[in-house]
This record gives C-alpha cells, structure tokens and sequence, in this order.
C-alpha cells in the first residue's frame, strides 16, 4: 500500500521575490529522486502539500506548467507558521512535496474553446500554470483573454512573463491595478470587475471563464458574468479552505458533501450552486 | 460474507478465559475495558490482566484500538551531519497482530462506517486499514443496554454481529462465544477454547435484550430532504444555542475521525503526528488569511449533525453515520441530544420550497 501522507524529498533550487512588498516569494524545486518527477506528474490547476519538515504542510496550488520539465514550481504567500519558515529558507534546503492533489481546470472540455481567465492578486498561480500549458498548445483553444489585477504594478505576480505574454500577441492579456502614481503605466487602471465587463469577449457557448482571486474580486465579478450572459456551467473556480491531508479522509474542507481537497479545488459555478453556501 | 464460518457457538468457563486470554498474548496485543480514573476506557492489557466485562460501556469509544488519539506518521531529523535529514522515514506498520476484546457491538459496527472514509479505493490509508487488518474483534453482547442506547434504530442491535469476529453472550461465570469468521475461529484455536455448548441461546437473549431499547430515532424522511434547506433551515440556532464546543461528543463517538496532522521537534529529532481533532474548534477551519468559514458555533454544530445526518448517507448511499451508543448524549454537558436534531430534521419540511 502506497503511503499517500509520504512527501517526495526534494531541494530548494532557487528563491524569486515576486512583489515589492516581498510577501510573495516563488519556490523552485527540483526532486531528490529523479524518478519523483515522473510520479509527481500533474496537471494545470492541481495542488500539492509542500512540507517544511519540522514546521508541517501547507496546500499550495501548482505554479509551473506540467509542461515544463525538471522542477516544479510554487508562489507562496508569507502568512502563518509554516509560510514564514518557508520564506526564511535558503537555496539548497531539503524539503518534502505531497501530491499532486486535487482536480483540475477541465481542459478535455475546454479543447477547441476560448476561455478567458480572470485573476485577482496572488491567486494568479496555478492560472499561471494554465496560461504556460495553454502557450504550449495553443492550436487547441480558441481566443484566450487574460485579466489579471492586483492592487499596485509592484503586487502583479509573474511581471517579466505578463509582459512577454502581452508582447508575444498569441493571447490577449489585459492587465491592470486598482490604482498607480505611476506615469509610465501603460496598461489598465481599474477593478478587475470593471476590466472584466470592459474587455471580455461575450458569453457563447464555446467560451469558459476561469476565475480565480480573493472572495471580494469574485463577489464583484459574479454580476458582470452573470450581464455578459456566462452560463454557470461555463465559469469554473478554484477554492480553498484550511486543508490538512489533501485526500479527502480528514475531514475539515467539506462544502456539503463535498471535500474541496479531493473534489475540488476547481468547481463550475452550477456545482457550488447546488451546495450548501458555506 | 467474506471470511464467515459455519456458526459455532463455545462455552468458555471462568478458568479458561484467563488462561486463554493469558495464551493469546503470546501471538496477539490484547486491547480491553479496563479501569481509568474514576471510569474505565479501553486500553492495551497487561501480561495476565483480565478486562472489565461486567460494567456498562467504556466512556470512550474503542475506536482508540485502531486509531489512536496521537500517533506517530513519520520520524525524521534536523541534524544537517546526517545523511538523510529532514527527509520522512515510515514507522513500521506491520505490527504483532491485536485482538480487542469485550467491545460491544456499537463501537464494531463504528469501524465498519468509519472504514468507508480510510479504507476508500483512492487512497486508502496505511495508519488506520494496517492496524484495522490486523485486528480480530471480540465483541461481548449487551444484555442490559443503557437508557441512551439506540442501537436497534440504526441497523444495529445488542446481538448484532456486524464487525465482529466473535460475539461473547455472558451468564454468570460462564462465557459463550459465538465465531463468526475465519479470524474469529483462528483466535478461539489459539486461546484453546474449543467446548461446544449443548445449546444456541444467543437468538432468545437477543430478542429480549433488544426489547428493552426503548430510545430510537427515526431517519426515515432525510434522505428525500435537500442539503441545501436542511443547511439553511432556521433550527439551527435553537439546537446550538446551550452548546460550549467543549468536542466532547466528537472525542466520544466511535464514528467521529476527523484528525489534525503536527510537526513535533525535540533538539534536532522531529515526528509528524496524527492527532484526533474536533469540527466543533473555531481552529477546525480557520485559514491562513484570518478567514473561517465556521466562525460561529451554530456552523460548527450544523457541520457535527449535518455530516452524520446528510452528508454522509447521501455519500455513501447508506444510512446515517452514527451506530447509536448513546455517548454523545450521556457525556454532553448541556444536554444536547442526538435523537431530538434527528427528529428535528427528519420532520423540517421548508416554508417555501422551490422545486
């Protein structure tokens, strides 16, 4: 019987600050045991546990694309116990990975569909995964569009690649933040709702919405889905909840029935329609 | 049904218990109700020591014998001289093979729903299924339930066989043993209990132990309800309002499993831990960002009701998660009653109903 608590050992391999607050760090791993990589063999919009031994685990969603080789790569939040170890960690550390876990974006059915992905903040990681895997294969979708927002150019994660996505012209990406002093700024200002009903392509049926970012952007974001006409079974989230096990058997993540940990993290709208509002 | 044997029924007189219970403990670890405190839980028996068959049931449930209130998942070291530090080394599951005895038949009917959750085909979990397969149950039937017991409204009964490898019926000094399974015949070898005796009157004892449950619930009506209004049902806030989240009920009950994972470090030697935990801790669910989804008490008593109520019936396809023992009820310091919010959901109908 296969352990599913046992983490992959694997070494820190390089450390990226990602926003000038510095709360926002991007771990790069790669596996003690080459042969992990294989086993951990997952895909945009999975989780996994990074586990600090001696500090514990904490649920991180995938930041690389399963189409990149060699390393797998999570941007994490400085915020609790485990976290603010993490952040202190040096290149070169010994670590542990669990999973992959969860579901995923459903890209079956997203194959020859266009989707907008819409990202507020640091929940932009495992979109990141989606928008690398999407460049990978871009004869299989349609017209992708990406609004992704923080509140400061400085908090956009990702900042070199958002502009080499935005130069390279394969999607349409649509940048923006809350507010900047900044002068030479020279993408959008303004809430990622707003964003989202200046610049999303109308509701069809061959087009998803994948949205992804604090409960307050997703709140706010709903009515102008629901003004564009997006059926509920074509706007897909991610949650997330205080998770412990990842595998649906601890029993603290459940909506209803539900374990987001094992049945989620990614949900169309109609599904969490029909769970209890928790 | 897997493992079952032709029903043989054995009479075991006063002296060959212990002594067959002192011959088990060469092959098995022994687990039984034995005195703690001012009650009596079970626990692992000493060389020669006999358990307590003659009080009603443990405080806490027998879930323990399988899964342990602390356990340890991985051992590792922080030592940075060592070759394999901060990498998890597995404990050895494979442990001498267990036998608990004097359970009742609630607490062997608990593992059989409980195992729906660690024995799932995704990923079944090492911790509980290796100990649990290890494990032959000796279940000792109730002839005197308690009050609070309702075994009989949840699919089972003071005879019931349901999880158990062998069923002990008492009558004085005399102990007769009913074997149920292979492993259950296995054991009785073992302990050199092989008196046939002259008569089966375990279905006359059943059926006047089961007459005196009294207490029951009905369930009948939940599974046609919606979760979403039995969620939103305005119940909630009466059925939590005494209630202190003190976890009692969840500690006792022997279907409750929820558990917390730890790091523990002492120097430079560290373990991962399993610990039991409770939904009715604000800790339970509360995330990182300072958000928690059951920041109220009356969330987390609708989480406790609604899991064993609702969600699980609904996912397992099977009846409610709870083998009616009585504890939660007994042990609740506020008197909050399990029978009364099963009654209470079982009769919600919504005001409105959209469908």
């Amino acid at each position: 019987m296969q352990n599913p608590y046992l983490p992959y050992p694997v070494r820190i391999d390089e450390i990226i600050t990602e926003t000038e607050d510095k709360n926002l760090k991007t771990f790069k791993f790669v596996f003690l045991n080459p042969e992990d990589e294989e086993k951990f063999s997952y895909k945009a919009g999975q989780f996994a546990e990074l586990s600090v031994t001696g500090k514990g685990e904490i649920p991180i969603g995938i930041a690389s694309s399963p189409t990149e080789k060699g390393f797998v790569k999570f941007t994490v939040n400085k915020t609790g116990l485990v976290t603010k170890y993490l952040h202190n960690m040096q290149v070169g550390d010994i670590m542990g990975i669990r999973g992959p876990l969860g579901n995923w974006y459903p890209w079956k059915e997203l194959e020859g569909k266009n989707v907008v992905i819409i990202g507020g903040g640091f929940a932009f990681t495992t979109l990141r995964s989606s928008i690398v895997y999407m460049l990978e294969n871009r004869d299989k979708f349609g017209e992708i569009n990406v609004i992704y927002g923080a509140r400061s150019p400085g908090l956009l994660l990702y900042q070199e690649e958002l502009k080499a996505w935005e130069a390279a012209g394969d999607i349409k990406m649509h940048i923006t933040v809350d507010a900047t002093d900044d002068p030479d700024w020279k993408y959008n200002v303004g809430f990622v709702p707003t964003i989202t009903e200046e610049k999303a392509p109308p509701a069809d049926e061959n087009t998803y919405a994948i949205v992804c970012g604090p409960p307050i952007m997703i709140r706010f974001t709903q009515p102008v889905l629901d003004k564009l006409g997006y059926a509920h079974d074509h706007i897909i989230n991610s949650l997330e909840k205080r998770m412990k096990c990842g595998i649906g058997i601890c029993g603290r993540c459940n909506i209803g029935e539900k374990f987001v940990c094992k049945d989620g993290p990614v949900f169309t709208l109609e599904e969490l329609n029909n769970l209890p509002f928790e | 049904m897997k493992g079952q044997t032709e029903m043989k029924i054995i009479k075991i007189k006063k002296e060959a218990w212990g002594q067959g219970l002192e011959k088990l403990q060469s092959e098995f670890r022994l687990f039984g109700p034995v005195a703690d405190k001012d009650g009596f839980e079970f626990k692992e028996l000493a060389q020669g020591q006999l358990p307590v068959m003659d009080l009603g049931n443990t405080r806490l449930s027998a879930k323990s014998t399988v899964y342990p209130q602390t356990q340890v998942m991985f051992n590792y070291t922080l030592d940075e001289s060592k070759e394999d530090h901060h990498i998890m080394k597995e404990v050895d599951l494979n442990g001498q093979p267990q036998a608990v005895i004097g359970l009742r038949p609630c607490d062997a009917a608990s593992f059989q729903l409980v195992k729906r959750n660690f024995d799932n085909p995704e990923y079944p979990d090492p911790f509980w299924v290796r100990p649990y397969e290890q494990s032959t149950f000796v279940g000792l039937a109730c002839d005197n339930p308690s009050p609070t017991c309702f075994c009989t409204s949840v699919g089972g009964g003071p005879y019931s066989e349901n999880g158990l490898d062998v069923l002990l019926s008492r009558e004085g000094e005399v102990i007769l043993a009913k074997v149920i399974t292979e492993k259950g015949e296995a054991l009785a070898k073992a302990a050199g209990w092989d008196t046939d005796a002259d008569e089966n009157v375990f279905d006359e004892r059943r059926d006047a132990a089961e007459k005196k449950i009294t207490a029951k619930i009905n369930s009948d009506q939940l599974k046609g309800k919606n979760a979403n209004d039995l969620f939103s049902a305005p119940i909630w806030e009466d059925i939590a309002f005494a209630c202190l989240n003190c976890g009692t009920c969840t500690y006792s009950c022997p279907t409750c499993w929820c558990f917390d994972i730890q790091d523990e470090v002492k120097g430079t030697e560290g373990k991962r831990m399993r610990n039991w935990d409770s939904c009715m801790y604000p800790l339970f669910t509360l995330e990182g960002s300072g958000h928690n989804p059951r920041p109220v008490k009356e969330m987390r008593v609708r989480q406790r009701f609604m899991h064993k109520l609702k969600y699980y019936p609904d996912k397992y396809d099977s009846d409610v998660q709870c083998v009616g023992c009585g504890r939660c009820i007994d042990l609740c310091p506020v008197n909050i009653d399990i029978r009364d919010v099963c009654e209470t959901m079982n009769n919600y109908k919504p005001l409105k109903s959209e469908s």
